[in-house]
């Protein structure tokens, strides 16, 4: 028997349904069908609409219909005056906050698709007039519209597959792994993210670490130096496998040459800095990695720095390798 | 005309539109009299942008959408640029344009195998003679054509992979060029990408070389095509066109709006490789963008005494219980609602074919859809040309203050369904006020003051309402036809 996913979409961007779809390789139909997950109903790719969806909701609720995970993408907003009425859904006179209750409490599994629906994300960035959230969250805070004490029938908690946008890979090992019961608690983090993705930082196989280890740093955009130091980048912090699972064929931000926003992170949008600029203190980047003592990483970057190969210092600030590692017994 | 045949239906929620939407109709006789289109979602990322460090606009504008991410994040660059007076190094334009080009591409594959052709495989269309292979191909979420542009598109989007980081959401385009210096492999990765997406265009979408598709001249030339390509997806839906007579359907103002697309070099930015410009009665008229003003009379927004232009105008939601029935505001150009999207797109740019349609029957699904797959036909082979003009080695972006000084300026560029355009304004240091207008703002307005419909909501009157449709299929089609978004629509 398929497991059954309605994915719906509320304030947000649509950003994360349309990662999925570059889902590869095999594409995100096979994949899905491999995993025997089957969409009662998504928003980009089915057929039915209007009237037909509704009769599916009512099927739904009413226990016609099983439900196995309710796939929300996009913050819940619940503005104006706790109405929800910022978003109705069309055709019913319903708030999209009311529907996600309703729906929530039938699903197997409630699954936060995007940092939005996780956290509250970039739809509840200061001023939030909308008074968005998360499902289960409001940017750190535990609760969220479904509450701290939510559980699905499962007994989950919301599965909070943060990111803005998330990567397909995410996504749809996350269901499948739903799918063949294999996602305990213990496989989510300390703030839901399932752990398949979550606990690897960032800065694990990006390609500029021989920067970083000699704080060779980028100044510009383009530029191939480290970005930590003034360009903004956390992915020394940040939870993700972006460096080696890679984005649409070969990508990640860093690879593209900015930084890392740490959007998989509860308040990410809100980082109390410019975000394409390191906030520093006395000369030193606020925000170092966040399990090395920070005297440690004052000593070994100052010793760093000085012994800094005449190469790697000319290309952290070139948009192009000027200077190619030297071939023993080959010196020019 | 009596009371009683007039019946009032409420169609939603739509969903293959990109956000959620709903449209009011009313109905007399089996057709719709009059329509209401509503966006049922509000978003409010104007505000969140107004108070911020000028630069973080590279990072929020992309999250306006989805899929038009790349789009929203260019005209946040360009808005940037003009207040900076910077524009992008010449060797940085390119891959800008190549990167807009990719996602105009990605979406428009992604409109016609995912979003439009679906309704035709649906059981309503049983007996039609292209039935069996529209459902064969088309069929949502099983027909084979579903699974190959998947593939194609996760294959176009290795370009952003190469030249963005990923999409959604890069924040490689920047006011001086690009983050990412592209290197000669680099290049030839790229043709090699481009080269697998020809040949899966030609092969299954067109069965025929891009530049014969791109180089159709007029209706009559497209008929000789259709009859020898009807193996095609193309020409298949070429003849359900013509089997329902979609060239009949969803006409709309017939005053067409493109902001142009793909900026030229340092050497003369103002210069766009297609034309921006309006369209009407048969002829190009240049743009004039302070004709621009947007009319709050029919949205959920704070009434204004008279419409504003974007640098004066502002984003107040409010619920009204009066005239008001959607989130999007009504932008008018010069007091008039215009269509945007690929079709005006080529009309500035002179596709003799898009010219040729719209002089016969105006803007309508078939012209629409017919010139949203000529852009296709012509976008490769142009994205091959830049790639092939790159210059490795040569600077990729000029070197950007870390502060942007206070003035104000117009970010235009196109998204894949229409002209986008970003009103910035900077003081003190930080974004006093943001003021977006995004292709379906256009296409999907409510009613203005005078109590002129929006662009769709005229284009529905007339559609067809079969007996107990109570969403009516031609009603689908036509507001399909825009390729609607309406994520952005409600920024």
């Amino acid at each position: 028997m398929a497991f059954t996913v309605l994915w719906l979409q509320s304030g947000g961007c649509g950003g994360c349904s349309m990662s999925l779809l570059c889902a590869e390789t095999p594409d995100l139909l096979a994949q899905l069908r491999g995993a025997g997950v089957e969409f009662l109903w998504h928003p980009s790719l089915s057929e039915q609409s209007g009237a037909e969806v509704q009769t599916l909701l009512t099927d739904i609720l009413a226990g016609h219909v099983r439900l196995d995970a309710l796939c929300l993408e996009g913050a819940v907003l619940r503005g104006p005056e706790g109405t929800g009425r910022y978003h109705v859904m069309g055709g019913t006179d319903v708030p999209m906050m009311a529907w996600v209750h309703r729906l929530a409490a039938v699903a197997r599994y409630v699954v936060a698709v995007g940092s939005c629906s996780a956290y509250g994300g970039m739809a509840a960035a200061s001023p939030n007039i909308l008074d968005a959230c998360g499902l289960q969250y409001e940017g750190v805070h535990p609760g969220g519209a479904l509450g701290a004490d939510f559980r699905s029938r499962s007994g989950l908690p919301v599965v909070n597959i943060a990111g803005c946008p998330t990567h397909p890979g995410w996504v749809i090992e996350t269901l499948a792994l739903l799918a063949q019961g294999s996602m305990a608690a213990e496989d989510m983090d300390a703030v839901g993210r399932p752990r398949l993705y979550a606990d690897q930082l960032v800065h694990q196989g990006c390609t500029r670490n021989e920067y970083y280890e000699y704080k060779a740093s980028a100044r510009q955009p383009a530029q191939l130096g480290c970005m930590m130091e003034y360009m903004g980048c956390v992915g020394t912090q940040a939870h993700a496998d972006c460096n080696n699972r890679l984005w649409n064929g070969e990508g990640s931000c860093t690879r593209g040459g900015y930084a890392c926003i740490n959007c998989t992170a509860p308040e990410f949008e809100e980082p109390g800095h410019p975000f394409a600029q390191t906030p520093r203190i006395a000369g030193i980047p606020v925000g170092l990695p966040t399990d090395m003592p920070k005297a440690w990483f004052v000593a070994l970057s100052t010793l760093a720095r000085a012994a800094t190969p005449d190469r790697v210092a000319r290309n952290a600030v070139s948009d192009h390798l000027i200077v190619p590692p030297t071939c023993p017994g080959q010196d020019v | 005309m009596t009371e009683q045949t007039k019946t009032r239906l409420v169609a939603g929620p739509f969903n293959r539109v990109e956000g959620d939407l709903e449209v009011r109709l009313e109905v007399v006789d089996h057709q719709v009299e009059r329509a209401w289109v509503n966006a049922p979602l509000f978003r409010g990322i104007e505000r969140v942008l107004e108070g911020r460090t000028p630069m973080d606009a590279l990072v929020i504008a992309p999250r306006i959408c989805g899929i038009c991410s790349v789009s929203q994040s260019h005209a946040a660059a360009l808005a940037l640029g003009g207040v900076m007076g910077m524009v992008p190094a010449h060797n940085g334009q390119l891959p800008t344009n190549l990167i807009v080009a990719t996602e105009n591409l990605a979406d428009h594959l992604t409109h016609f195998h995912l979003f439009f052709m679906p309704d035709f495989a649906r059981p309503d269309y049983e007996g039609r003679r292209w039935y069996a292979r529209a459902h064969d191909r088309f069929a949502a979420l099983r027909g084979s054509a579903v699974r190959n542009i998947l593939q194609t598109r996760a294959l176009v989007l290795h370009v952003m992979g190469i030249l963005a980081g990923h999409w959604p959401h890069t924040l490689a385009i920047q006011p001086g060029g690009l983050s990412r210096g592209v290197e000669k492999q680099d290049c030839m990765r790229l043709l090699g990408i481009l080269g697998g997406v020809r040949a899966a265009l030609e092969e299954t979408l067109f069965d025929a070389r891009l530049e014969e598709v791109a180089e159709l001249s007029d209706a009559q030339d497209l008929q000789r095509w259709a009859d020898k390509k009807n193996g095609s997806d193309f020409g298949l839906f070429l003849q359900i066109a013509q089997d329902l007579s979609l060239q009949h359907s969803g006409r709309s103002y017939d005053r067409f709006l493109s902001f142009g697309a793909y900026p030229g070099f340092e050497s003369d930015p103002a210069q766009r490789h297609w034309r921006s410009g309006v369209f009407e009665s048969g002829t190009a008229q240049p743009l004039n963008i302070c004709d621009v003003a947007e009319d709050h009379a029919f949205s959920h927004m704070v009434d204004t005494a008279q419409p504003l232009p974007p640098f004066e105008g502002a984003t107040e939601p409010q619920l009204r219980e009066d005239t008001a029935y959607t989130w999007c505001k009504a932008p008018r150009m010069a007091g008039y609602p215009c269509e945007t999207g690929a079709l005006a797109r080529q009309l500035m740019a002179g596709q003799p074919l898009a010219r040729d349609l719209v002089a016969r029957n105006g803007g309508n699904i078939l012209s629409r859809v017919v010139a949203r797959l000529v852009e296709v036909a012509r976008l490769v082979p142009l994205m091959e040309q830049w790639v092939r003009a790159l210059r490795p080695g040569e600077a990729w972006c000029h070197a950007q203050p870390n502060t942007v000084p206070d003035g104000r300026a117009i970010g235009m560029t196109e998204a894949a369904r229409g002209a986008l355009g970003h009103w910035l304004r900077v003081e003190n240091g930080l974004i006093s006020r943001y003021q977006i207008i995004a292709p379906t703002t256009w296409n999907f307005s409510p009613r203005d003051a005078a109590g002129v419909e929006g662009p769709l909501e005229y284009a529905l009157r007339g559609a067809p309402v079969r007996a107990g449709e109570q969403t009516p299929l031609s009603v689908q089609h036509i507001v399909r036809s825009f390729d609607p978004c309406m994520a952005c629509t409600v920024h």
